[in-house]
């Protein structure tokens, strides 16, 4: 049989073909920064009008899409310059990474004939960026263009999702072709989709059975393969109470019943027993961080362990685990839910959690004179109905907003887990309200977090973006003084802030609604009149500059010893 | 304990790069590598020899390796029948009244002298590691001045 011939195309230059190509792909927008070696892509979205979000510096451009990716599950799309730009964009792509979030990032490149050799902005991306993408190209025949882009949204967007690279070299942006492009991919040796070990199913739903402790440990694998359903049905069904990672949360709505909340360092006293006592744990998609494994020796050990997750090298990487089930998560919980076996005796293990719940419940010490952080979240989420996407910043608001806010929807924490990088919360919060135009977006950052990436205010002030900033000053870099307080004898080393910027001078020199809030007795109040108005408002709120996060579990000791909140 | 790995990569920039920055991540020493193009040059074969202890973490290394997209193909064949071959060059500084005893010596090992000049010899031979180790013994006495190996090739037996 005869293909069908192709028919050749219009003669376009590769950066046309590269937009085109983006068109194909659904890209709704792009996040990037121009320069020299990028003006023939630039010139072609002047042309085509595409839509792109003008950041002020680079590491926001990858953050932003990051944001949109980790609000949307679908790949954000970066345009940065050669060198320089591309350099800055690293913190972002590294983020990205470590959290699985799907970027396509364009970086421009010098000419091929000048690759090599010093030239002006030229950088090696391709080494630097080969440990924290999931693959990177560089592009060498514009004819490559659509098959190479085709190829980096297939991988940035299925399996383990992560970042992919293309480096784009000028002259190549420049080339025309009329070649026709192709919009299938052919990656053999890619298989995103592993065929799940039903043998294995079985076996771990016959060990459910027969388990008295269960627990069902859920991350952002679930978001992934936006199993939500599966996850809530699963749990009902077979009443196994749930425990969520930082990024799992959203899987559970933070009222039910079986949830027990968030594990690991900061996570609740009854989540973290349930880890400790639990004889049975299924984890699915997480990967066993060291922030929710605190001690992998002493982790969950009275339990058999089953391993849920599409990435195999996931196995047996941190924990030894009975049941390996690689595989989607969605997949893999329709088969679960299929078995007919039958339902673990598991009363007297709820009546342990809910002693442990009752007994421990997420507290803090309520003040009369300063405004609590934990009461500012808690605040936020009944000004918001629990539906807002809450963007966080890295610290200690991070936990707070973690512990307090009353999650329900897939997706709706976006937040730097994997590498922790402050900066990440005001771009990423851009990304997310461009994704979800329509709903609401707050962003927690700390005081020390915002000087970060400060300047994207101009860019939520450009395009008028409704973002409520809450800003938790309790000036001083909280975490790091925290680990200080109690690692390093109250040695406060380069952690206080003795002067700060004007947060309100700076939000008027953008254009932006400014709030300060300091009364406790009025902050409900005052906080719903920060919310009211359609518009982007910064609101700092101060608190105590000594507050912890509390519960914590150290470095190295197990998820049962936690210290707790006096 | 030494491992042996055999893999596929397809013929991409930075692809050995990324292979081998994965080894260095985990920590893995490597005891030789050999690459070369094969088939149509899209794809290359690799044999790396590396040390891992434990058996978890290799097959746990093997699935992070296979998780690239330009590795095609990658097999730990250390515990399957196989086949391990490399090829050394080792310059000798063989005086003239001792060379016919060195021929004599390199014979059984099914070596061959590839370049003789005045002061010294070059001598090629091809095998397991075990061989080409046993026959620098034997000539490192004679003034041993050069060595290169290529690191082992392998496959596994067919089976059957
Ligand atoms: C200051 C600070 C404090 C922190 N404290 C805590 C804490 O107390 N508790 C805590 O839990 N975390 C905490 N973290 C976050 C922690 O560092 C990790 O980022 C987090 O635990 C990782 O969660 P995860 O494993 O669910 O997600 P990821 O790291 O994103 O891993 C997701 C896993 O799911 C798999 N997967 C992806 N797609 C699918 C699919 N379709 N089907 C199945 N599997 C899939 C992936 O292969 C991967 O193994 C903290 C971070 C910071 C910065
Ligand atoms: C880019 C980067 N640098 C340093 C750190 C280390 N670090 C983690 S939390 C933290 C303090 C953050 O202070 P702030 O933004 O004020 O938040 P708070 O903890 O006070 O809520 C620091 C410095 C980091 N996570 N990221
Ligand atoms: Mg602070």
């Amino acid at each position: 049989m005869q293909a069908p011939e192709e028919q050749p195309m219009p003669a376009r230059n590769g950066a046309e073909l590269l937009l085109d190509t983006l068109t194909a792909q659904n890209v709704e927008m792009i996040f990037g920064y121009p320069g020299g070696a990028v003006l023939p892509l630039y010139d072609a979205i002047y042309r085509q009008q595409f839509r792109h979000i003008l950041v002020r510096h680079e590491q926001a451009a990858a953050h932003a899409a990051e944001g949109y990716a980790k609000a949307t599950g679908k790949p954000g799309v970066v345009f940065v310059t050669s060198g320089p730009g591309a350099t800055n964009a690293i913190t972002g792509i590294a983020d990205a990474m470590m959290d699985s979030a799907p970027l396509v990032v364009f970086t421009g490149q010098v000419g091929t004939q000048a690759i090599g050799s010093d030239a002006f902005q030229e950088a090696d991306i391709l080494s630097m960026t080969a440990s924290i993408t999931k693959n990177n190209y560089q592009v060498h025949d514009v004819r490559d263009l659509p098959r190479v882009i085709n190829e980096a949204f297939y991988v940035a967007s299925t399996g383990r999702k992560g970042p992919v690279l293309i480096d784009l070299p000028k002259n190549i942006a420049n080339q025309t072709t009329n070649a026709p492009f192709p919009d299938s991919v052919n990656l053999p040796q890619y298989q995103p989709a592993p065929t799940v070990d039903k043998h294995q199913v079985a076996q771990l739903m016959q060990a459910l059975s027969q388990a008295h402790k269960p627990v069902l440990l859920v991350g952002n694998g679930v978001h992934a393969a936006a199993a939500q359903t599966e996850v809530q049905r699963f749990a009902q069904r077979y009443q196994v109470p749930v425990v969520a990672t930082l990024l799992g949360l959203g899987v559970m709505p933070t009222t039910a019943p079986l949830f027990l909340g968030m594990g690991g360092m900061h996570g609740t006293y009854a989540a973290n027993m349930a880890l400790s006592e639990c004889d049975l744990l299924i984890n699915v998609g997480s990967r066993f961080d060291d922030r929710l494994a605190t001690a992998p020796a002493k982790f969950a050990p009275h339990a058999t362990i089953a391993h849920i997750d599409i990435d195999a090298a996931e196995m047996n990487k941190i924990i030894a685990t009975t049941y390996q089930i690689v595989g989607d998560a969605k997949t893999v919980l329709k088969l679960m839910l299929r078995s007919s076996a039958a339902r673990p005796e598991v009363a007297a293990w709820h009546e342990q959690l809910q002693q442990w719940q009752a007994e421990h419940p997420m507290r803090y010490q309520k003040s009369a004179t300063e405004i609590k952080p934990q009461q500012v979240v808690q605040l936020v989420g009944e000004l918001t109905h629990g539906d807002a996407y809450v963007v966080t910043d890295v610290g200690q608001h991070q936990m707070w907003a973690a512990q307090y806010y009353p999650f329900k929807h897939q997706h709706q924490l976006i937040t730097s887990g994997g590498l922790g990088t402050m900066g990440f919360g005001l771009p990423a919060a851009i990304g997310a309200k461009l994704a979800h135009p329509e709903q609401p977006v707050v962003l927690f950052v700390g005081d020390g977090g915002i000087q970060m990436t400060s300047e994207e205010l101009e860019v939520i002030a450009t395009y008028d973006l409704d973002i409520k900033i809450v800003l938790l000053n309790n000036h001083t870099l909280g975490m790091v003084r925290q680990w200080q307080d109690l690692f390093y004898d109250q040695r406060r080393s380069e952690t206080m802030f003795e002067h700060q910027p004007n947060f309100m001078k700076l939000a008027e020199a953008y254009g932006l609604a400014g709030h300060q809030l300091t009364d406790p007795q009025t902050v409900a109040a005052d906080l719903a009149a920060a919310f009211a108005a359609p518009h982007a408002a910064l609101i700092e709120v101060a608190i105590p500059a000594l507050e912890p996060v509390m519960p914590m579990i150290a470095p190295g000791s197990a998820n049962n010893e936690m210290m707790e909140s006096d | 304990m030494r491992r042996l790995l055999t893999c596929l990569l397809s013929n991409n920039p930075g692809v050995l790069n990324r292979f081998t920055g994965t080894l260095t991540r985990r920590q893995v020493n490597i005891d030789s590598i050999s690459i070369s193009p094969v088939g149509d040059k899209s794809a290359s074969r690799v044999t790396a020899a590396v040390y891992l202890d434990d058996e978890a973490v290799a097959k746990q290394l093997v699935a992070q390796l296979n998780k690239q997209i330009d590795v095609l193909e990658i097999h730990d064949i250390t515990e399957q029948p196989h086949i391990e071959r490399e090829l050394a060059l080792i310059r000798v500084n063989a005086a003239t009244n001792k060379r016919a005893e060195l021929f004599a010596m390199v014979q059984p090992f099914r070596a061959d002298v590839v370049d003789v000049a005045l002061d010294s010899l070059m001598i090629q031979i091809t095998g397991s590691r075990e061989k080409v180790n046993a026959l620098l013994r034997v000539v490192q006495p004679y003034g041993v001045t050069q060595v290169v190996r290529t690191g082992v090739a392998g496959f596994t037996r067919a089976e059957g």
